[in-house]
């Protein structure tokens, strides 16, 4: 019921908006979300922070390139039925990788080492010719056709979009009840009794990493489709940033808080310049930032339940006075 | 033969840079668990402030003090004003860093512009001078970074291991609740130690933009080098900063010289190998 | 200073707060304004706006508006900007972007907004033009090969140069810088035993610097901004004097106005350039003056970022002046005034596009000299008259040799 309240007018959206809005916000937002949310899973459900997510996207997102159609003549097409699983499931392996790199790090540690492996990887992708193309990457990843359409048109990809976030967090749902993901949270609360049970942590831990692949894979390969490219400037500096400031604003308490998020930063990356003389943009980027990571320390959606909370209470108590 | 040797005291120059770069930013995280992005910006600020001032003055050392002074101010601000609102919530503080450091990169741009700067260093410092052994000219302030580096290497070693507040910053590494317990002003001592690592970075701002140049993108460039050359020697510790810079320092010379391609990559390599081994890096010690 | 810019953003703000009259003209600028080029991509900004300038403002009566959006050098950037531009602002002329690698990206976006006319910026990629061309994607202007006409014969015939070591930055563009250089420096004769590709973004050089061999004749130094003061700079300290020959933009006023120790050894370094900073044509004497009366707190003199919009711009401007600012068509009109549009550049030569739309351009030969105030600029040591995007060579012969690479071109 509640979710019904969301998808509706997620539905009816475009019907409603232009296709810049459609295609450059909302969806945009909604490809970030489904990255960032393979971020604020590992974060609520393993207590660990991982930089490397856009690089698990980017690695999806390469692959959809290398094994698909692309104008830079590198690379082995392969049918689409193969090349889907085939880029998530490269994504999982280099989630379950960098799981494994890093399953004995914890807290900053943990920040520092996906943060060294995501950068890493970018100077890979930059340097790399036969695999990645080096600076330039990729162009012309088209998506497949629909009908005589693209799936690639605005209303196409908005609502594949909107369905991959959907089915990623009803996944992310089920994951955290499984049992597997019960050992997950129980990693993140108490590693040192399940040691002692006998149960070793290093499996659970290097499947939510693989699970995140999975989810950050699936963002990979509707950005590499939405911009129809993928370029060492995808996996960068700045994109696993963006990832980060997108899941904390949304909030790590709450996933589905990194789709929030990402509407926020979107509509700020995008129109920040229209409110400020056009040098200085970066400075008010800066500093709504700032503010929200002060004012809303569980991040944007936790404030908004706060205030419709106590919204409610006040409305509650107002017939009675 | 000579390219190795020349290669090596390379590395050991750039290795000394970075070492200062990251000993404020080691000072930081090792005592307040505080993984400060915006410490690549206070580097640029100090460099920029120390180009200002040595080009008003002339005066090479007062552009260094006043770098390291501007950027100490610029620290402690941090500090009080939006760090020290979220001690203990290190990822928060994380965000907050990058806020601040995109904030501090944009006024740095609007009031320095995009040029880059090269401080002009006094003559015992400029040029090359011969290196007879190796029959080939050096740069003089590379030569002197490493002197430089080695006295507040020792300097920083010395305040922390035989002063009085070094010892308390010693026990705040290791037991903060402890320290707060025992009644010591722990919100004073974290501006100061954010002043300081502020200062050194400042300091190192100044030296690289005489050493190499400044440019924004520094910021980011010095910001990644003290990530690596902290976590791969261990935090909090001044030897570990100083073996971690060496590692990354010697490594990307060679790397450059030998294998310039992936040059970049291996740094990065090396970390991920030392964490992986070595999470709390190499002379870190194992968190409780 | 400050108040300018604040009397400016009071300006942006009320032309926002006033809607735009539907008769206006919408120009999209993409340029760079954050990170490392933000100095480059004001310069280029500075150049759309003296074009509108000069044309008072207004084309076929109609007040032409322009919205600039910043991109950040990677193309995913530039094509969110682009499609920005044309989405919601509904611009169907669009002036950018700077850097190689979005002009590639937006030469790819146009192909999907046949009624958008893009006119490049300074972007210098070979391959935006040369392989694969959109109809909508125009450059008044050259690549980097075509920056470096002239270089080659002169350093081989003139300075007597046999032997010359490279050192560039690894992407596109320097490949492309390399190529200029190469082709004709290795046809007259001469050899480039070795190529150092480093990073960008490197700040250490001094390894590089040691390990170029000591029996070349001179260096060719494409690397820009930052990285060419760090590698000048460390190629000084370590004592050594072979001769540099720049890149187009490793001679640049942005680099010579660096302040910094290696500017001796720079006096006399020759570089392939379409902008000159001090080039004694009437034309140029009057772009360059009236750009210093615009931006008195700009560069020493307009770079080639603000020379190269300011073409693109101008591009735009007599043709909507042609077409009485009509683009109902979908702009086919404009296009086709695009096509045959010759006027006079900046530097006093007549630019013209080929039919890749691609410019032919004039090209100098520079070299380094002191002002008599002591700071550094460029003079021309020759200017080589129309230079194609082949290099003068056949069409065939010049695609066949393949894309440009870190071996591609080579004789050791």
């Amino acid at each position: 019921m509640r979710y019904l309240i969301v998808l509706i007018p997620a539905l009816l959206l475009p019907f409603v908006l232009t296709d810049f809005w459609l295609a450059q916000v909302l969806t945009r937002s909604l490809i970030l979300g489904i990255i960032a949310l393979s971020l604020s899973f590992l974060a609520t459900y393993l207590g660990v922070v991982s930089f490397a997510q856009a690089s698990l996207a980017g690695v999806a997102g390469y692959a959809i390139a290398y094994f698909g159609p692309n104008t830079v003549g590198i690379g082995v097409p392969l049918p689409f039925i193969v090349k889907l699983p085939l880029a998530l499931l490269l994504a999982m392996i280099a989630g379950a990788l960098i799981g494994f790199v890093a399953r004995r790090s914890r807290g900053i540690y943990a920040i520092m080492i996906t943060l060294a492996i995501g950068v890493a990887f970018f100077y890979f992708t930059r340097q790399n010719y036969v695999l990645f193309n080096g600076f330039t990457g990729f162009s012309g990843v088209l998506p497949p056709a629909l009908g005589d359409r693209s799936w690639g048109d605005p209303r196409p990809l908005y609502y594949l979009s909107l369905g991959v976030a959907i089915i990623c967090v009803a996944m992310v749902q089920g994951f955290v009840r499984s049992p597997l993901g019960l050992a997950v949270q129980a990693v993140r609360d108490a590693p040192g009794r399940l040691l002692a049970l006998g149960i070793p942590t290093t499996f659970p831990i290097i499947a939510a990493f693989a699970f995140s692949g999975l989810i950050a894979g699936s963002g990979g390969i509707l950005n590499a489709w939405f911009q129809e490219r993928v370029s060492s400037f995808s996996v960068g500096f700045g994109p696993i940033i963006d990832i980060l400031i997108i899941s904390v604003i949304g909030g790590l308490r709450h996933p589905t808080g990194a789709f929030v998020g990402a509407i926020v930063y979107v509509i700020l990356d995008i129109f920040a310049i229209d409110l400020i003389d056009r040098d200085r943009f970066n400075l008010l980027i800066g500093i709504v930032l700032l503010a929200i990571v002060v004012a809303a320390p569980n991040g944007l959606q936790q404030l908004a339940i706060d205030w419709v909370g106590a919204l409610r209470k006040r409305a509650a108590k107002t017939p009675a006075n | 033969m000579t390219l190795f040797f020349v290669v090596t005291l390379n590395g050991l120059t750039l290795a000394a840079l970075y070492f200062l770069a990251a000993s404020g930013f080691s000072l930081i995280f090792g005592l307040m668990r505080t993984v400060n992005m915006a410490h690549g910006a206070l580097l640029l600020l100090g460099g920029y402030i120390g180009w200002s001032v040595a080009d008003a003055t002339g005066l090479w050392a007062l552009g260094v003090f006043a770098g390291g002074l501007g950027a100490a101010f610029a620290g402690a601000l941090v500090q009080i004003g939006v760090l020290g609102w979220m001690q203990g919530d290190e990822l928060r503080q994380t965000l907050a860093s990058i806020a601040i450091s995109i904030i501090l990169a944009d006024l740095m741009l609007w009031i320095w512009g995009g040029t880059t700067y090269q401080v002009r260093t006094p003559d015992w410092l400029s040029g090359g001078m011969r290196i007879e052994i190796l029959g080939i000219g050096y740069a003089k302030v590379r030569l002197y970074l490493m002197a430089f580096a080695l006295v507040v290497g020792v300097a920083l070693w010395l305040f922390i291991q035989k002063t009085r507040i070094g010892a308390v910053i010693r026990a705040g590494v290791d037991d903060q609740d402890m320290l707060r317990a025992l009644g010591y002003p722990i919100n004073r001592i974290f501006v100061l130690v954010f002043a300081m690592g502020g200062m050194l970075a400042g300091m190192a701002g100044v030296i690289a933009g005489s050493a190499l140049s400044i440019a924004p993108g520094t910021d980011l460039q010095f910001l990644l080098s003290s990530l690596v050359v902290v976590i791969v020697g261990g935090m909090g510790s001044v030897g570990g900063a100083a073996l971690g810079a060496l590692l990354i320092g010697l490594a990307e010379q060679y790397g450059l010289a030998y294998a310039p391609t992936y040059a970049a990559v291996v740094t990065f390599v090396i970390m991920v190998v030392v964490l992986a081994v070595r999470p709390q890096g190499l002379l870190g010690q194992a968190e409780a | 200073m400050k108040n300018l810019k604040i009397a400016v953003s009071a300006l942006a703000l009320s032309a926002a707060a006033v809607p735009a009259s539907a008769d206006d003209i919408k120009i999209g600028v993409i340029s760079i304004l954050e990170g490392a080029f933000a100095a480059l991509g004001q310069d280029g900004i500075r150049g759309v706006e003296m074009a509108i300038a000069d044309a008072g403002g207004s084309v076929a009566g109609k007040d032409v508006e322009l919205i600039v959006v910043s991109s950040d050098a990677s193309p995913d950037s530039a094509v969110a900007a682009a499609r920005r531009l044309i989405e919601q602002d509904g611009v169907q002329v669009i002036v950018g972007p700077l850097s190689g690698s979005e002009g590639l990206a937006l030469r790819d976006l146009s192909r999907s907004y046949p009624e958008v006319t893009i006119i490049n910026g300074s972007s210098g990629a070979q391959d935006t033009t040369l392989r694969d061309p959109s109809e909508n994607f125009y450059r008044f202007g050259g690549d980097g090969a075509q920056w470096m006409a002239g270089v080659g014969t002169y350093a081989h015939d003139t300075l007597g140069y046999e032997k010359v070591a490279i050192v560039a930055e690894d992407y596109s563009f320097p490949y492309t810088q390399v190529l200029g250089f190469m082709s004709e420096f290795c046809a007259a004769g001469g050899t480039v035993p070795e190529k150092f590709w480093t990073p960008i973004g490197n700040a250490d050089y001094s390894s590089v610097v040691y390990s170029i061999p000591q029996d070349v004749d001179a260096i060719f130094v494409a690397l820009g901004g930052s990285d060419a003061v760090s590698f000048l700079t460390q190629y000084q300290q370590a004592g050594f004097n072979t001769p540099i020959i720049g890149g187009s933009i490793t001679i640049d006023q942005t680099v010579l106005s660096s302040d910094a120790s290696f500017r001796d050894m720079l006096l006399g370094a020759p570089a392939g350039t379409p902008t000159v900073s001090d080039f004694d044509s009437p034309e140029w004497t009057a772009f360059s003056a009236a750009y210093a009366e615009a931006y008195p707190d700009g560069l020493g003199a307009p770079s080639i970022f603000a020379h190269h919009y300011y073409m693109g711009g101008h591009a735009a401007m007599l043709a909507l002046e042609e077409v009485g600012g009509d683009l109902s068509d979908g702009g086919a009109a404009f296009r086709a005034v695009l096509d045959d549009l010759e006027f006079v550049q900046p530097t006093g030569g007549i630019m013209r596009l080929d039919e890749n739309r691609n410019g032919i351009v004039d090209n100098f030969v520079i070299e380094v000299f002191e002002r008599e105030d002591g700071s550094l600029g460029t003079r021309a040591i020759e200017v080589v008259k129309d230079v194609n995007q082949t290099l003068g060579q056949d069409l065939e012969t010049f695609l066949a040799a393949g894309p440009v690479s870190r071996d591609n071109p080579s004789c050791p």
